[in-house]
C-alpha cells in the first residue's frame, strides 16, 4: 500500500497528493508517469508526476475529477493509501541545453508542467517562460510553483478571470510578433489546448513537444490501449511517449479514441452514486 | 489383455448455459471418475507418457497411486517436478505431450492424465495440503516476472532453501496466468493458491515493480541479489498493420483479456473497469488466445463471435479441447479468410471488416503450408467490434535499459541452452521471454533448469 503524507485542495475539484512511494521517487524524472489503483475493484488509471523527492521517497500527484475513478481518488484523505502505485513509467521529457523554452500549461496540465519547468531551472541553461492558464480564475492551480521556477510568467483565463483574457496561442502568436525567439514549445493539458498549441506552432516552425494522456490498462506497451498515430506510424504512449512530437501526433484521433468509454464512465458513477445511496445494494 | 474401458469423460456445464458465463467449463472429476479412469492405465513398464512431458512428471507412478485411493502421495509424487499442477492439469496441450505417447492411445483414447492431475491437485486443495518450507541456506536470488517461468524458479530455488524475491510489474502475480487465460478455463482462485504456496515455502513477491523502469538489474545486484532470472514474457501485442487499426472496437487480445481477467470487466459495474461489449465480434487468429477472445465475446453478450483465420483448421495452433468448447459454444469459424482493412462508421467505430480469401500454397519455415491470397476475392464481414490475437513478442523494456543484455533481432533474449543463461553474467532467462509465445509447461520447464543452473552457479561462486 502506498500511504498519502498530505493532501493539498487545489481547486475544488483538484486535488494535489503526496505519496510515499519510495521505489518510484528513486528513478523519477518529469514527463514520467505512474499506473494508480484506489481500491481492489479499482481500475489502473495513469497519472503524471507532478513532483518527486528522493530524499523523501515521495511522489506527488495531482487529479482532477472527471469520472468515477477520479472522484474516489480525490475523496482519499492523509493516511489513506493507494491500493497500487507503480513507476516510473514511460519516457522522460528531454531537458533543452540551450535557448528560450515556452512551457504552457493548462487545466490541471500545469502540474505536469511544473517538474520539467522545476528541472530545466536547477540546471540553468535556458530561459524559461511559463503560460499557465485556465478556464476561469478559481481553476487556476500552483501559480507560486511555477512562479518560483519560470523566468517569466503569464498568467491567462479563458473568461478573463484572471491575468489576461487570452488562449496560450495568442501569447506564443504575440511573443513571436515582439521578435522573441522560441527554441522550444512544451504544451501541456487538455487534447484540444494542445492540437491548437500544436497547430500554430507547426505554421511557426517552432519544434513543440506535447503530452498524451490516452486510455491505458497496464503502462508497460503490452495492451496497445493507449496507441495513437504519431508522423503516420502507431505508436504506444506509454512506453513510445508521453511526451511526444506534437506537430506529428493525430489529435483527431486521439480525441475520439479518449471518448471510448464515455457511456461506461457514466454508469459507473450512476451505479456508484446509487449504492451510495443505498439505492443499489 | 482385458479389453480397455472407454475414456471417462470430462464432466462440463452445458454449451447453451456455460456461453454466457464466466464459471469454469470443465467441471473436474470426483474420486469415482478419477479412480476409473486411472484404472484404465496399464502401468508399463517402460512408459512413454513421462518422456512427452517437459518437467518428467513421474506420471506412471502417481497415477497408480489415485488407483490406490493415496492421493495425497500422488499429489507429492507430480510436486517432485511439477511446482503447479492445478494450472497444468488445465491448461497444457496433453494431446501433443504425455498423452500422444500414451500406449492405450495406439488404438483407443488415452488415459487421461492431465485430468487425473488436476484431480490431485485439486484434491490437495481442498485438503490444505501445504508446503514444508526448507532450511535457508543464506543466499539470495531475484526473479523479474511472475508468470509460470518466474513461479517455477523461484519455488525451486525456494525448496534449495534460497531466499528468492520476485518482482512484478503488474499488481498481481501469475503472467498469463492471472493477466490472460480467462476464468471459465483457469479460476484465478487456483492460481491465487498456488501463488500462496510459493509465499509459504518464503518466497516474496513484490508487485507494482517495472524492472527496467522501478529498479534496473544492475540495482538489483547492488542489492546483493547474487543471480537474477528474467520471465517476463512474450507481452508485446502484434497488430495487423492494416488502415483501420485505431479505430474504435478494435482491440488487442492482450487489452481485452486483461480488461476481462486481471481487471474483471466482466463484473463491471461492481469493478471499476469497463469492457465494450460487442454484438458481432470479429476476432483475428486461431490459437488458444483467440479461442479465449472469441468465448469471452459470446460471454460478454455477443450475439455472433466468429474467428478469423487466413489459414486452416488443420494449422490452427489452438488446443483441441478449445476448438471443441469453441464450436459447442457456437463460435463460427472462417478459414482462408484474411482482413486487409478494417471499416468504420462517420464516428470513428468499426461497423466492418474488409477481408480476401486465400487458398495453401507451398510449406512455409514452420512446416505448415503458405496461405496465399486468391486475387479480387475482397469481401466485407459485418462486426462492430474487432479482436486481433496474431501473437506477442517479447517486450523490449528489460533488455532496452540492461546493458550486456543481447536478444535476437525480434526480440527474445538469447540464453545458452544447457543453462538458460544471458549474456550478462549472473543473469538467467526463460519462458516466453526467450521462446517467443509458447506454453505453460515449457515456460515452467525453463523456470526449472534456470534454478539448477543458478544454484550450481552461486555454490561454485561461494566455494
Ligand atoms: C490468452 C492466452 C491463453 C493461453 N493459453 C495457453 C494454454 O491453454 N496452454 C498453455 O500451455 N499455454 C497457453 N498460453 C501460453 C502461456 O500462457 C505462456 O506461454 C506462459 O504463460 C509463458 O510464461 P512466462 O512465465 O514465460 O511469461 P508470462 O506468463 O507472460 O509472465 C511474465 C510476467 O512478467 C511480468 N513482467 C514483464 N516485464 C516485466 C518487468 N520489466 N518487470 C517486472 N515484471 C515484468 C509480466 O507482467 C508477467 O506477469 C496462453 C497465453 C495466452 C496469452
Ligand atoms: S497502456 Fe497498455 S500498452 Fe500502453
Amino acid at each position: 500500500m502506498y500511504k498519502i503524507l498530505s493532501k493539498r485542495d487545489l481547486t475544488d475539484i483538484t486535488k494535489l497528493f503526496v505519496v510515499d512511494a519510495p521505489f518510484v521517487a528513486r528513478k523519477a524524472e518529469p514527463g514520467q508517469f505512474v499506473i494508480v489503483r484506489v481500491r481492489e475493484e479499482g481500475e489502473r488509471v495513469p497519472l503524471t508526476i507532478a513532483d518527486f523527492d528522493r530524499g523523501k521517497g515521495t511522489v506527488t500527484v495531482v487529479i482532477q475529477e472527471v469520472g468515477l475513478t477520479s472522484k474516489l481518488i480525490n475523496q482519499l484523505k492523509p493516511g489513506d493509501s493507494f491500493q497500487d502505485f507503480v513507476g516510473p513509467l514511460g519516457k522522460p521529457c528531454p531537458i533543452e541545453e540551450s535557448g528560450t523554452v515556452v512551457l504552457a500549461g493548462g487545466g490541471f496540465g500545469v502540474a505536469p508542467v511544473y517538474p520539467i519547468a522545476k528541472k530545466m531551472k536547477a540546471e540553468g541553461k535556458v530561459h524559461i517562460v511559463s503560460i499557465i492558464g485556465a478556464r476561469t480564475k478559481d481553476l487556476l492551480i500552483l501559480e507560486p510553483e511555477m512562479r518560483s521556477v519560470s523566468d517569466e510568467l503569464i498568467i491567462i483565463t479563458d473568461d478573463g478571470s484572471y491575468g489576461r483574457k487570452a488562449f496560450p496561442t495568442d501569447i506564443i502568436k504575440e511573443m513571436r510578433e515582439k521578435g522573441t525567439k522560441i527554441d522550444r514549445v512544451i504544451a501541456i493539458g487538455p487534447m484540444v489546448m494542445m492540437r491548437a498549441v500544436a497547430n500554430l506552432t507547426k505554421t511557426l516552425g517552432l519544434p513543440t513537444y506535447v503530452s498524451a494522456d490516452p486510455i491505458m490498462v497496464d503502462g508497460t506497451g503490452m495492451c496497445g490501449a493507449c496507441r495513437l498515430t504519431v508522423g503516420g506510424k502507431v505508436k504506444f504512449a506509454c512506453v513510445d511517449g508521453p511526451i511526444l512530437d506534437g506537430h506529428q501526433v493525430d489529435f483527431e484521433e486521439a480525441i475520439r479514441r479518449g471518448k471510448m468509454y464515455a457511456t461506461e464512465q457514466k454508469t459507473a458513477l450512476d451505479h456508484h452514486h446509487e449504492c451510495q445511496c443505498g439505492g443499489g445494494h | 489383455m482385458p479389453p480397455i474401458k472407454p475414456r471417462h469423460a470430462m464432466p462440463s456445464q452445458d454449451p447453451e448455459q456455460r456461453r454466457r458465463n464466466f464459471e469454469e467449463v470443465a467441471t473436474g472429476y470426483l474420486e469415482p471418475l478419477a479412480l476409473g479412469e486411472s484404472s484404465r492405465c496399464l502401468t508399463c513398464p517402460k512408459p512413454g507418457c513421462y518422456t512427452g512431458c517437459p518437467v518428467n512428471v513421474n506420471i506412471k507412478d502417481f497415477v497408480a497411486l489415485v488407483k490406490e485411493g493415496k492421493y495425497l502421495d500422488a499429489y507429492k509424487k507430480i510436486k517432485e517436478t511439477n511446482s503447479l499442477p492445478a494450472v497444468c492439469g488445465r491448461v497444457c496441450p496433453q494431446e501433443e505431450q504425455c498423452e500422444k505417447f500414451c500406449l492405450i492411445g495406439k488404438r483407443n483414447e488415452p488415459v487421461a492424465v492431465g485430468r487425473l492431475e488436476r484431480f490431485v491437485a485439486d484434491w490437495a486443495m481442498e485438503h490444505g495440503v501445504e508446503p514444508e518450507k526448507p532450511a535457508p541456506n543464506g543466499h539470495k536470488v531475484a526473479v523479474v516476472g511472475s508468470g509460470p517461468a518466474g513461479l517455477t524458479c523461484a519455488g525451486d530455488l525456494a525448496m534449495k532453501g534460497y531466499k528468492v524475491t520476485v518482482f512484478e510489474a503488474l499488481h498481481k502475480a501469475g503472467g498469463v496466468l492471472i493477466y490472460g487465460i480467462p476464468e471459465f478455463r483457469l479460476p484465478k482462485r487456483i492460481v491465487a493458491a498456488e501463488v500462496k504456496n510459493l509465499e509459504k515455502l518464503g518466497v516474496e513477491i513484490i508487485t507494482n515493480v517495472v524492472v527496467g523502469k522501478s529498479v534496473t538489474l544492475d540495482d538489483l545486484f547492488a542489492d546483493g541479489y547474487e543471480a537474477i532470472f528474467v520471465g517476463t514474457g512474450a507481452g508485446l501485442p502484434k497488430f495487423m498493420g492494416v488502415p483501420g487499426e485505431t479505430l474504435n472496437g478494435v482491440f488487442s487480445a492482450n487489452e481485452y483479456l486483461t480488461r476481462t481477467n486481471l481487471m474483471k470487466a466482466y463484473l463491471f459495474p461492481e469493478y471499476d473497469t469497463p469492457i465494450k461489449h460487442g454484438k458481432k465480434v470479429a476476432v483475428v487468429g486461431a490459437g488458444n488466445v483467440a479461442m479465449d477472445c472469441v468465448r469471452s465475446a459470446l460471454r460478454h453478450g455477443a450475439d455472433d463471435a466468429f474467428v478469423v483465420y487466413r489459414r486452416t483448421e488443420h494449422e490452427m495452433t489452438a488446443r483441441k479441447e478449445e476448438f471443441e468448447h469453441a464450436i459447442e459454444e457456437g463460435v463460427v469459424f472462417h478459414w482462408l479468410t484474411n482482413p486487409v482493412r478494417v471499416i468504420g462508421d462517420e464516428n470513428g467505430w468499426v461497423k466492418g471488416l474488409e477481408c480476401v480469401k486465400m487458398e495453401l500454397g507451398e510449406p512455409d519455415e514452420s512446416g505448415r503450408r503458405r496461405p496465399v491470397e486468391v486475387k479480387g476475392s475482397n469481401f466485407v464481414m459485418d462486426c462492430d467490434m474487432v479482436v486481433v490475437a496474431l501473437g506477442t513478442s517479447p517486450n523490449p523494456l528489460l533488455s532496452q535499459t540492461t546493458p550486456g543484455l543481447k536478444t535476437e533481432k525480434w526480440g527474445g533474449l538469447i540464453v545458452e541452452e544447457e543453462t538458460n543463461a544471458t549474456t550478462r553474467e549472473g543473469v538467467y532467462a526463460g519462458g516466453d521471454a526467450v521462446t517467443g509465445s509458447a506454453t505453460v509447461i515449457l515456460a515452467m520447464g525453463a523456470g526449472k533448469k534456470a534454478a539448477k543452473a543458478i544454484d550450481e552457479y552461486i555454490q561454485k561462486k561461494s566455494k
